[in-house]
């Protein structure tokens, strides 16, 4: 088990930059996960860790000693594939030994391992069988068992929940979680499913466009994210945008979103927001944040009306859709408050829990 | 499944036969149909393959005018032969080591090829191919060209580096040698494609994998390449130990089984028997000798890739 840390770490092929520049600290023991779109370099950077990507610039340390020039295998890492790439020859005991083999444990030592691990798993009676004959669930806890009996310093998960069924999904996820409370192996997980991220994570990197956006624990990105980015990709249904314009009322402050509707600013928020006034700005609002009227919520509540578009009732909630000045907002409410489509709704917008971003720059104020 | 019972239009009634006779109902099945369709080419073999396939054996078991039939006879004669044994020992020899050199350079050239960059990877496929596109009777007779003892290529270019001539074809030996030369030359690119093909199918994550567990190429190789080419591997060298077997053209062109009978092949010894000597039903028999030795063959090739591909699939 060991630290992990990346300076300044590049990544380019020919012209294309797939990582600019990103510093990461990763202490023992640490779930790390890393997420964020298609194309941001997640992937890129947790195959750099791993040595299965040159670095084109910065360094990496594993434990310590800089891994740069390190192949894989004396990085003394393991790694979970998207489609767990077992062998499909060896049986699924033989899979997992596969590495202590070839680093000539003696037998008594690799099988006390494979077993253990089995246990840990709950495969045990799987061990003579192919991964032909396995489900996706089984060879996914069988790539893990693979991970676990190296007892390496690093875990590596790319994407690995993707090729399973929903349901599958959540329940493996939970297994990974229990994995790691048990052996504590420091690990960088790679997603692109912001609610894996925030289950799984110690701290979550979210990456965009080859730069980390934000580094922070699970709520740190949910209830202050820094940048529009960060706030539109966790939380789902994503958090509400409107562009709006900051506007003075004496001491305090108001935020127009239209001609009909417009917030003050909690107080406790008008010295931050102060330098702005007069400013366009965006919005933003999660949509459990506006609710019906009659919630019991705390703190500053405004009340507005909507037309609303679109209902969806989800059982435990019903999901409200209506407009703003042509931009289309969603707010959560009760199910028996819901009115129906078409019809006009008073809601209530909690606004200790907005946000104000400055469209230029993307970064929140 | 084509032999499960199915038929076409079921749910459909039919109002002008409410009831369709055997006749209707038969040729309505898929099964029906399959064979319908498969027919030209069912022809086609019967025609070409077992009809001349029977026809040998009754001819191997008639007298040399055809006149009397004489049971096995024929082979009989020929396993008290001495030639015939050597030409057993031959073709195996010949076969065996032939097949294994082409399988082997065919390895070596698909690895090399494979990691080739992308772009060139083409014209280096399309090159190492050409042996195995040109006619073999042209390629052979060119071979047989710059093998000739006197002014040739090779002992043009083996005399003025200050050697000796080598007497290629002529030499019971070297002339095994050659033609087995020929051979592989003729072969390989076939082994080549199709590793060719088979490396590419072997995912790449499986040789990461392995990086991480710590393999090294060699490793790689045996551990993940070797295990996920063997089934393409049995079936390549199953199908060239046949044709190899079998191989006319090479040993007619190059020595015509001499000298001293020492290059004979099975086909060759049989066409020497049955067209060049007139005894048509003892080169019926000699060829016939193969079949059992290669259906063995086939047998526990062919038993080993079944097993394999129902573990791996």
């Amino acid at each position: 088990m060991a630290d992990v840390e990346l300076r300044n770490v590049v990544k380019k092929y020919d012209d294309v930059v797939a990582v600019a520049s990103i510093n990461l600290d990763i202490p023992n023991h640490e779930f790390v996960v890393l997420v964020g779109p298609s194309g941001c370099g997640k992937s890129t950077t947790l195959r750099m860790i791993a040595g299965l990507e040159e670095i084109t610039g910065g360094e990496i340390t594993i434990d310590g000693s800089v891994v740069n020039d390190l192949p894989p295998k004396d990085r003394d890492i393991a790694m979970v594939f998207q489609n767990y790439a077992l062998y499909p020859h060896m049986t699924v005991a033989e899979n997992m030994s596969f590495g202590l083999k070839l680093r000539k444990f003696p037998k008594a030592e690799i099988k006390a391992r494979v077993d253990n691990a089995a246990r840990i798993l709950d495969i045990t009676e799987l061990l003579a069988r192919r991964p032909k004959q396995l489900s996706g669930g089984q060879r996914q806890r069988v790539a893990m068992g693979r991970a676990i009996v190296r007892n390496p310093k690093v875990f590596l998960f790319d994407e690995p929940l993707s090729n399973l069924d929903a349901k599958l999904r959540v329940q493996m996820r939970t297994e990974i979680k229990r994995v790691h409370q048990k052996v504590k192996t420091t690990t960088v997980y790679v997603t692109h499913d912001q609610v894996e991220a925030m289950t799984l994570a110690d701290r979550v990197v979210v990456m965009n466009a080859g730069r980390i956006e934000q580094i922070g624990t699970p709520n740190d990105l949910y209830h202050h994210p820094a940048t529009r980015f960060v706030a539109g990709f966790i939380g789902s249904p994503a958090m509400n945008f409107v562009p709006a314009t900051l506007e003075s009322v004496g001491d305090g402050l108001r935020v127009r979103l239209s001609d009909t509707i417009s917030f003050n600013v909690p107080e406790s928020r008008v010295a931050r927001y102060k330098p702005h006034a007069g400013k366009q700005v965006t919005f933003g609002l999660r949509p459990e944040h506006i609710t019906e009227t009659r919630g019991h919520h705390n703190g500053t509540g405004q009340e507005f009306t909507a037309v609303l578009d679109v209902v969806e009732p989800m059982g435990m909630e019903t999901m409200v859709y209506f407009r703003i000045n042509g931009t289309e907002l969603c707010g959560r409410v009760e199910p028996t408050a819901s009115g129906n489509a078409g019809e006009q709704m008073p809601l209530r917008a909690n606004l200790d829990q907005m946000h104000l971003i400055d469209p230029a720059t993307g970064l929140v104020l | 499944m084509a032999d499960t019972v199915q038929t076409w239009g079921s749910t459909v009634p039919d109002k002008a036969a409410a009831k369709p006779n055997k006749m209707q109902k038969f040729l309505r099945q898929r099964s029906t149909i399959a064979f319908l369709m498969c027919l030209p080419l069912i022809l086609i073999i019967i025609c070409l393959v077992i009809y001349p396939a029977f026809y040998s054996i009754y001819l191997s078991m008639l007298n040399k005018s055809q006149t009397r039939f004489i049971g096995l006879g024929n082979f009989a004669f020929l396993i008290s032969r001495d030639t015939f044994w050597q030409v057993v020992a031959q073709s195996t020899i010949f076969a065996l080591s032939a097949v294994f050199f082409k399988a082997l350079i065919g390895l070596i050239t698909a690895h090399l090829v494979n990691n080739l960059p992308v772009k060139g990877q083409r014209k280096w496929r399309g090159m190492l191919l050409v042996p195995w596109v040109i006619p073999l009777a042209l390629s052979t007779l060119g071979w047989w060209w710059m093998f000739d003892p006197t002014n040739s290529a090779f002992n043009y270019t083996l005399r003025s580096l200050g050697f000796e001539g080598i007497p290629w074809l002529s030499d019971p030996y070297w002339a095994r040698f050659s033609v087995i030369l020929v051979n592989v030359w003729y072969g390989a690119p076939f082994f080549l494609i199709m590793y060719l093909a088979a490396l590419k199918s072997v995912p790449e994550q499986l040789y990461e994998a392995a990086s991480i567990d710590g393999a090294s190429a060699w490793q790689k190789f045996i551990h993940i390449t070797l295990p996920m080419m063997r089934n393409i591997i049995a079936i390549t060298v199953l199908f060239s130990l046949i044709v190899t077997f079998a191989n006319f053209d090479i040993v007619q062109i190059m020595t015509a089984g001499g000298p001293r009978n020492m290059t004979h092949m099975f086909a060759t010894y049989s066409f020497l028997l049955g067209i060049r000597s007139g005894d048509l039903p003892l080169g019926a028999a000699t060829s016939l000798f193969m079949f059992p030795i290669l259906g063995i063959a086939a047998v526990f090739i062919l038993r080993g890739v079944r097993k394999r591909g129902r573990e791996i699939g």
